[in-house]
């Protein structure tokens, strides 16, 4: 190649050595209203009025208090299945399974509740079934975190096929017989007994005090015990981890166990709280959507209530709008994407800046 | 009933080929896009939507099949530059960015499939010539030889299409200089960007490549698989699998072809095949318990050549060498 001389401008990426304070708070909003802004933009391509849509899906999700419950009563599996994803990302592990794991602790849960509601009395039969979905998408979890220990196998393709495999469980166990409503063909599971339901407090079940209490515990878990400094250790270096003597093996196997064990939890949630029952549209996709939760909130466990409610709100909104304005549902994942991109967008000015030398280059 | 068998296995994994050679090629330049799922969505309704558009306008016969297939081709490319511009200029995690084009395609693929739906009274369809064009072709002579004719020559024509695309990418992988250089991108960007191989570009390549190979196969899975017609959901995880598929096949796009079709084997084996105290139901777990032993066999026997490029995963930053 013939050498030859450039004078342009030239535009270098470099990395910041500190980010500025309070930087990340300014960015953030600004990414927040930028993205606001685009969709408004489509909104009114499409010929409707932004404000009217917005405000229609502010008091879809906050307008009533039957509205408030139905929207708090979203997010707490959400903020549930957050919390379990978050713990495999401190370590930088992808836990990809929260969808499947969600599901096998609701089918554990509902094993035990179809096994005992009629002989076991109301609190010791809750205990059970929390406790029978905790083991069981513990040891779900755990199978990947087996193999990527051991072998180095990728824990994000094995989650994310673990995935389908609790979903064809899930379809498998609907077209078992001793599932089934006896006077019913349709292939469903049951709704589980009164018995086997989450009492109410303020008119919501009880779902949303276990999940506050989840992220109390999850943060001093985190923040003021051995195990959750490991695993900060673990995530930032292997090498230093190992150094310190830390087992890497012994912190993935429990981080993994402990991270499925939280989103079984939120199967639980869903099958004793929310929905009454299992089935394939149990999880939703919020094992999933937990992962962009996570990601927005920087997996603080308090920024996690504030964004799963926000999801929520999005998604009761977009309900109302759907017969307010003929607006589709499915807008409400076209709106969380959309802010995603730009929260992670604005992330790289954070970490990154623009260095414009303008000096002669020989190439 | 096994040549029953055996058409039922093509038909149903014959989608992935296309979005599992696209994917491949991605990760060959050391990007795991786990958007598939997303752009497949977005090429489905695209090419959908430009079909109708295109017939609103008075078109008719092969310039409505052409302006579908680009329609989807190009969306599948936008898509993927989304992600590229995101994971390669901005180096964001590839795994967030994949799942939200995942989520937004999803999203805007039912949202735009009600949407035109609700204009064009209930559902969006393609009018029944168009729907000709997608049907299994039949070759005089060639498609009436027994067995072989109804297995080889009797698909509809993206099928042929997939297979010269596996067939291209493979050569071009494997035998050529660009190819080569890819590997090298995949492998270590470090050592590719001393011997002045352009990271970004071969990334940015790449990934349009497969987001357009992506588009096409959600183009199948609506023309094809759901007969023209939108259907909500209509990609049902098969942009998961062909992430699967990925793995199966070891990242090589020529044996993408058998696996892609022992996979739709098993998706569809439940049907054909019964084992005495078995439910039918445990088949359909198959694919993927196949795909998760294929995934720990592969690195309990570390090789090489089958496993995944080393500098998948991972964005590419000159000064954090």
């Amino acid at each position: 190649m013939a050498s030859h001389k450039i004078s342009l401008p030239h535009i270098r990426i470099a990395k910041r050595n500190s980010t500025p304070k309070g930087s990340g708070i300014v960015i953030r909003i600004l990414a927040f209203i930028t993205g606001m802004l685009f969709i408004s933009l489509m909104l009114v391509l499409m010929k409707y009025n932004p404000i009217n849509v917005f405000s229609s899906m502010f008091r879809g999700a906050w307008g009533k208090n039957i509205f408030i419950r139905e929207t708090i009563k979203s997010a707490v599996p959400l903020l549930v299945t957050s919390l379990g994803i978050s713990l495999a990302f401190r370590m930088k592990l992808w836990n990809i399974g929260g969808e499947g794991q969600i599901l096998i602790g609701g089918a554990a849960a509902t094993y035990v509740a179809f096994t005992f509601e009629k002989s076991m009395p109301h609190i010791p039969l809750l205990i059970t079934m929390f406790l029978a979905a905790v083991v069981a998408s513990g040891l779900f979890g755990l199978i990947p975190a087996f193999c990527k220990a051991k072998w180095g196998a990728s824990e994000t393709l094995l989650t994310l096929m673990f995935n389908y495999i609790a979903q064809k469980f899930i379809i498998l166990l609907q077209n078992t017989k001793s599932w089934q409503d006896s006077f019913n063909a349709f292939p469903k599971i049951r709704m589980v007994t009164f018995n086997a339901r989450l009492p109410k407090l303020l008119n919501i079940n009880i779902g949303w005090v276990i999940a506050i209490a989840l992220v109390i515990i999850v943060t001093i878990y985190t923040k003021r015990t051995k195990q959750g400094f490991e695993l900060m250790v673990v995530g930032d270096s292997h090498n230093t981890a190992k150094y310190a003597g830390i087992s890497i093996t012994k912190v993935i196997l429990r981080t993994m166990f402990l991270s499925a064990a939280l989103c079984g939890i939120a199967g639980f949630l869903q099958v004793s709280g929310a929905d009454g029952t299992l089935s394939e549209a149990t999880a939703n996709g919020m094992g999933f959507t937990a992962i962009t939760v996570a990601w927005m909130s920087k997996i603080n466990p308090v920024a996690m209530i504030a964004v799963s409610l926000f999801i929520s709100t999005l998604d009761r909104g977009s309900s109302r709008i759907q017969t307010a304005f003929a607006i589709p549902h499915s807008f409400s994942s076209v709106m969380t994407g959309i802010i995603l991109i730009f929260f992670i967008a604005s992330e790289f000015f954070l970490k990154y800046r623009f260095v414009i030398t303008k000096k002669e280059e020989t190439k | 009933m096994i040549i029953q068998f055996l058409m039922a296995a093509i038909m149903a994994g014959a989608p992935l080929i296309m979005s599992t050679v696209g994917e491949i090629i991605t990760e060959k330049s050391g990007s795991i896009n786990l958007g598939v799922e997303g752009t497949m969505y977005i090429g489905a309704i695209s090419g959908l939507a430009a079909a109708v558009a295109a017939e609103g306008a008075g078109l008719k016969g092969i310039s409505v099949v052409i302006i579908c297939i680009l329609a989807s081709v190009i969306c599948g490319i936008l898509t993927s530059l989304v992600y590229s511009f995101l994971t390669v200029t901005l180096r964001s995690n590839q795994n967030v960015i994949g799942l939200m084009i995942t989520i937004i395609g999803m999203g805007l693929g039912n949202f735009f499939g009600e949407k035109l739906g609700q204009k064009t009274g209930g559902y969006l369809t393609v009018l029944p010539e168009t729907k000709k064009y997608f049907a299994n072709i039949h070759i005089k002579f060639l498609s009436d030889i027994p067995v072989i004719g109804k297995l080889l020559f009797s698909h509809n024509f993206l099928i042929y299409i997939s297979l010269i695309i596996a067939f291209i990418a493979w050569y071009v992988i494997n035998r050529t200089q660009t190819g080569l250089n890819l590997r090298t991108v995949g492998e270590n960007p470090a050592a590719a960007d001393t011997a002045t191989i352009n990271v970004s570009r071969y990334r940015y390549i790449s990934a349009m490549i497969g987001g357009a190979l992506c588009g096409l196969s959600g183009l199948y899975m609506c023309m094809v698989t759901n007969n023209g017609v939108w259907v909500k959901d209509c990609i049902s995880g098969y942009g998961w699998l062909a992430v699967a598929l990925v793995i199966f096949s070891s990242w090589s796009p020529l044996k993408a072809l058998p696996c892609s079709i022992i996979f739709g084997g098993l998706m569809v084996m439940r049907l054909y095949v019964s084992i005495p105290f078995i439910s039918p139901f445990v088949y359909d777990m198959c694919p993927y318990i196949v795909t998760c032993v294929a995934i720990v066999v592969k690195n309990m026997r570390k090789s090489r050549s089958i496993s995944i490029p080393a500098g998948c995963g991972v964005n590419y930053f000159r000064e954090e060498r």
